[in-house]
This record gives C-alpha cells, structure tokens and sequence, in this order.
C-alpha cells in the first residue's frame, strides 16, 4: 500500500458509530483514497448519525446531509455548480446506504447514470436499514433474519444485484469493494476519482449490532462474503469490459452463514440450496466475464 | 424594451436576466413553457447555466438543494402534482435556508386530472417557509422572479413566485423587458455566507438535537417575517430602476368602500372591471389584492379593510373541512381587532371555472344583501345536475 494512503486521514479520531462498523472502516478508506478536494453528499443513512450531532463533524471534508432519496440529484446539482465556477478539480462522492441506493434512492441514482453525471456514488452496504433497527431492504440477503423479515418468515427474496443494474447504464466504471481488502478498495476509489462520468462502487461494510456477530468479526466476516463468492470482488468498465479481480479459495458459503446470529434460524438444507444459488451466480459472473474455467482467472 | 410575450417566458427572461447558474426541471403541464425556454438560452449560450433534465420534481429539487449548497444561483419551475411530490423538499430548502427561486403556475391536483388553474397547490404549501408571491400579469410574473432572487439572497429564504395556469401562463402580453445592465445594478451576484468549499470543511444540515433545533426554526421564523419589510425596502430600490411597484398589497377604492372584494392572482384584474363598473352605478365597492401571502402581511391587510362594514374573500382554494384559505388568513389577521368588519368568504373557480365579471357580480351582492355569511365558506355557482 502506498505511503500517501497510510498517512492521509479524512476523518478525525471520534465517530459515534458502533463498535466494529464497517460503515465507519469503510469511509476511513474511501476518504484516505480520495483526498482533499472533495465533497460528500450523505442521504439518511447510519452516517447521518455516525457522523456527529451539530456542532461537530467527524470529517474533514465539506458534507452536505440531505434527504434520504436524493443521493444522486443532489450530488448532480453540487457537480453543475462546480462546473459552473470552474471547479473541476473537486470530486463530488455521494456515500449512501442500502436503502438509499436500492430502494427509496433508486430513482434518484438510476436518473443522475442515465444522464451519466460527473459524479461518483459509493453505496456502503449492511444489507438492512440499520439505522432503524434492522428492517429488510431490497439488498437484505435470502434468507436472512431482520426485525421486519423475523426467523419464523425470514426473508425469501433474493437479494437485488445493483451492479449489474449499474453496469446495464452503460456508466464507465462500476466495481464492488470490501473493508477486508483495503489495498484493493483503495485502487478501485483512486481508479474511479481519475474517470469522468459516472462512477459506482459498491462497498460491503458488515454490521455486528444488525448480524448479530461480536464486534471483532466485522472484518473476518466480510473478507469472508468475497472467500465464499457471495461477494465477489470486480469491476465492470463501460458496462461490457468484467474483470474479476479476487479468485475463491472455494469457501463454502455455510460457513460464513453459520456465524452470524441473522441466519441461526436456517436449516442445513436451506444451506444447500444457498449455496446453489450462490455458485449459479458466480457461474453467471464467469461467463459475463469471458471465463469458462477457473484456471483461466 | 417593450414585446409581447406569453406569461410564462416573462419568468424565463427574469430567469436569464438575473443569470441563473444551475435550472433543474421536469416536466409538467402547465408550467413546461417556462422551463423550454430557459433550455434553449441554456443551448444556444444565451445563458451560461447548466440546465439539468432531471428524472423528477422532488429530484428537481433536490438537484438546486445541492447546487445552491455549492453556492450557485438556481432556478426551477413545477404545477400541481410536481409541486406536491417536492413536498418534502419543500421544507428541506426553507430549513437549509437555501434562496431558490420557484415558479410555480397553480394548477388543480388530481383526481381527477385537471390541468386548470386553482391555488390548493402552492396554498398547502403554506407552512414550509418559502416565501409565496402571487402575481396578476405578466410584467408583475417578470418584476416579481428578479425581485423575489433579491430578497431570498438577503433573507435565507426560498421564495415561490406564483402565476394562474393559462390565464397568467399562457396568455400574451406587453412585457416591458429590463435592461441586463439595470438588472446588473439591482441584483449582485449570490455570495453565500457558507458554502460547499474544500478548503474550508463545513458539514450542513447534520443532527441538530432538541437543544439547537429550536432556535433554529425561531431564526427561520424571524427571517420569515422580516422578509415583509426587506422586500418593501426592496421594491423601493426596484422602483428607482425601472419605475414599477406592486406592493404588499394593493389597494384599489378601498378608504370610502362599504363592500370590500379581496383577491390574489388573475381575478385581480377580473375585479378591476367590476369596481369601475359597480363605482360607475354609485356603489361604494373596493378592491384589495393580495401579493404576499408568505409572509401573510396582516398589519396591511387590516389597514385596508378595517373601515368597510363587509369584505368579500375570492378563494380559488379551499382548505377542507374549514374555508378557503385566504379567509381564513384575514379572519386570523382581524381576531384581536375591536373593529371588525363581516367576512365573507367565497370559494369560486375550483380546477380553472371561469371567475368572471358576472361571478363577482353575484359574489359582491350576496354579501350586500345579507347581512352576515350564512357559512363560512360560500360556494360560487355550483352546478347542482353535477351534485345531484
């Protein structure tokens, strides 16, 4: 990793997050990455709170706070008048959750790619509104537990692929990332800050309080969803070139399910079919990928 | 210079005159033609705005909450349906204290569809803290978008400028144009406080807990309504420039008349021709139209009305359940008053029936031969084979 991103903070030292959030890992990344000439725009999300009550911020850069649908109009308006001004050096980031991006945001971001706006929209997601109190999103995984999806009708939908949607706006640069692999997240966040147009990455940042896993497996669980494909790492540039930049050690996919307290309630058999479903994505990954075999990654 | 133009694109010459620098819009009937136009100034470099064709009103919006927080000079136009799905947009500009600028033309909200003019739109938006302006022709349309950029830069308050659908909107007129230069002198560019800057991090509208929130909603109410008198002092300067002046609100025959029409918007000019008509036959009638209605200038309202034994309020809206929503705003205005005169209130060209002289006609003698409102809200030429 290089100098610059050891030394580079965009954050200070106090946060009001949770212990272990991969909210709070993850924008530590994406702030090393992106440097100073940038401005936030945070739709209603954990980091509406994570950052810090009036008259305090937990950031060194300019946040604009603003409602929970608008992450990609708002970071389309503050681009227009940077332009405007003159100001093309500054980076506009729209850092939004699961539900801001999925779900009640999805509009606003699938608008602002259309136009293909000089903007780039990280989406950290938890897989729940989290902020809330764990309530299903459209990103919750099959078969998870939420407050709103209980054990005894848990969540029967698969969860919804935002990259291939993103790919589909034929936007030049849309990749997946995970606080387990910094180094790579860190390229990706520098890679996109370089591209003009519309950028999208998509960030796994785990959550204990919400996956019911201890504090201190945030990380481990993380780097496991890419081990066990259920999160692979890759980038899709002008919505056709795929590269797959983390090849699976073959974990199977149990073994990350089994320690998280939001998927207790499954039986080996739901497992088995999980796993299907996980291998036929990643199958349907390869191909879009012009991978028919592993030993070609 | 002097052309006729249509009601609409007297907002969009105010628009380019004070130099807009970000317009975002969706489209939406009947408000379309203010926004076409300003596409092309944008296209062609007649104007050096980015113009955003957005995917929505509330993302309308929100793109101006962005680009304002950066410091630009923004514009954006809706009706109806565009304005109501803003809403909560609508408080978010007030609270983020951002001076956007909005026309909106009053449209009737569905169902059923209705592309017609009545107020119930902007008036439900009466609560959010934008400032609200109704205007009665193009030129006011024109005066009044340059003027309200002005004010919200001074105040830290969006305004809306409202105009009547097609009556107002779509209607020709002698427009006299102002000069860029003149526009120059009256308008400095917008240099916001605080902005969106790197080198100088700020966070806006983070959590403000119950031990700040508060204040900040006194501060917004206190601008709120020193906004009344910014914007005489600002009218004032306007008029030095370009000889024109409207007023808070405009008393027409009102210190001798027994009977006291009050309006806002196109009717305005409807009830002009009636108080000639009816002074002419000896009837001591007068006429008040309201322009501000955000802040509501209660102090002037009651000036104008207090002497006259009854008052006629033309509400093409209506707050159900209670009355239309100007009368109820003069009704509240005259509460501690010991003079007060009978308030009559008439609700009258719902989805954009025609309020014509003859309406006003029979809404001014109802209210002279009873001698109080037999309700609150009066309902004008309802037709009653539809009721049935």
């Amino acid at each position: 990793m290089s100098y610059e991103f050891l030394e580079r903070e965009g954050m200070y030292s106090g946060h009001v997050a949770c212990p272990g959030c991969g909210a709070a890992i993850a924008m530590r990344f994406l702030l090393k990455a992106l440097g100073e000439k940038t401005v936030l725009v945070i739709p209603a999300c954990c980091w509406s709170i994570i950052a810090g009550p009036y008259p305090q911020s937990a950031l060194r850069v300019p946040v604009l706070h603003t409602a929970f649908e608008t992450g990609g109009a708002v970071s389309s308006g503050i681009r227009a008048a940077l332009d405007v001004k003159g100001d093309t050096e500054t980076v506009v980031v729209t850092w939004a959750g699961d539900g801001g991006t999925f779900d009640i945001g999805f509009q606003a971001l699938s608008g602002a790619v259309e136009r293909n706006e000089d903007i780039f929209y990280v989406c950290y997601d938890n897989e729940a509104y989290m902020n809330t109190g764990v309530q299903r999103s459209s990103s919750t995984p099959y078969g998870a537990w939420t407050t709103t999806t209980p054990a005894t009708d848990w969540k029967k939908m698969r969860k919804k692929n935002i990259v291939e949607i993103l790919a589909a706006h034929r936007i030049p640069y849309v990749a997946t990332a995970s606080i387990a692999f910094p180094e790579d997240f860190m390229r990706k966040v520098k890679k996109a800050r370089a591209i003009k147009g519309s950028r999208f990455l998509h960030v796994y940042a785990s959550c204990p309080t919400g996956w019911r896993i201890p504090s201190e497996m945030a990380v481990k669980i993380a780097r496991m969803a890419v081990q066990t494909n259920i999160f692979p790492l890759y980038e899709v540039e002008n919505g056709t070139k795929y590269t797959i930049n983390y090849r699976s050690k073959g974990y199977l996919v149990k073994e990350y399910f089994r320690l998280q307290g939001r998927f207790k309630h499954l039986t080996e058999k739901d497992l088995e079919q999980i796993q299907e479903m996980i291998d036929e994505d990643w199958k349907l990954l390869l191909q879009k990928a012009g991978i028919t075999s592993i030993s070609e990654m | 210079m002097k052309k006729v133009i249509e009601g609409s694109h007297a907002v969009s010459e105010a628009v380019r005159l004070v130099k807009a620098e970000v317009i975002s819009a969706y489209p939406i009937t009947p408000q379309t033609h203010i926004v076409e136009l300003l596409s092309e100034y944008c296209a062609t470099g007649v104007m050096k705005a980015r113009f955003l064709r957005v995917e929505s009103e509330h993302s309308a919006l929100a793109a101006l909450i962005g680009a304002s927080t950066a410091g630009a000079r923004t514009f954006t136009a809706t009706s109806s349906q565009g304005l109501a799905y803003m809403h909560e947009l609508i408080h978010w500009t007030a609270g983020a204290r951002l001076p956007i600028v909005m026309a909106v033309v009053n449209r009737a909200l569905a169902p059923g569809w209705n592309i017609w003019t009545e107020q119930t739109d902007t008036l439900s938006q009466r609560d959010t803290g934008w400032l609200q302006f109704y205007c009665e022709d193009g030129q006011e349309a024109l005066d009044t978008t340059v003027m309200a950029y002005k004010l919200a830069e001074q105040v830290n308050l969006p305004v809306m400028v409202v105009l009547d659908a097609f009556f107002l909107s779509h209607t020709y007129e002698p427009v006299d144009i102002p000069d860029p230069d003149q526009v120059d002198s009256f308008l400095p560019p917008f240099e916001p406080k605080f902005q969106l800057d790197p080198l100088n991090p700020c966070a806006f509208n983070q959590l403000s807990p119950p031990n700040v929130y508060m204040e900040m909603r006194y501060s917004m109410h206190e601008s709120s309504l020193y906004a009344l008198r910014a914007y005489q002092d600002i009218e004032k300067e306007f008029q030095d420039i370009f000889g024109r002046a409207y007023g808070v609100v405009e008393a027409v025959m009102c210190d001798d008349a027994e009977i006291i029409m009050v309006t806002s918007g196109t009717v305005t000019s409807t009830c002009r021709l009636l108080i000639e008509e009816l002074r002419a036959s000896g009837e001591r009638v007068g006429l008040l139209k309201i322009k501000v209605f955000r802040p509501f200038p209660a102090e002037q309202v009651i000036d104008a009305l207090r002497n006259a034994k009854k008052i006629c309020v033309i509400d093409r809206n209506i707050s159900f359940g209670s009355m239309g929503i100007f009368a109820q705003e003069i009704r509240a205005s005259f509460c501690n008053e010991s003079l007060k005169p009978q308030i009559f209130g008439f609700i009258a060209g719902l989805g954009g029936r025609d309020i014509t002289v003859d309406t006003l006609k029979e809404i001014y003698f109802t209210a002279k031969e009873n001698e109080h409102p037999e309700r609150p809200d009066i309902w004008v030429n309802l037709n009653t084979e539809v009721l049935s």
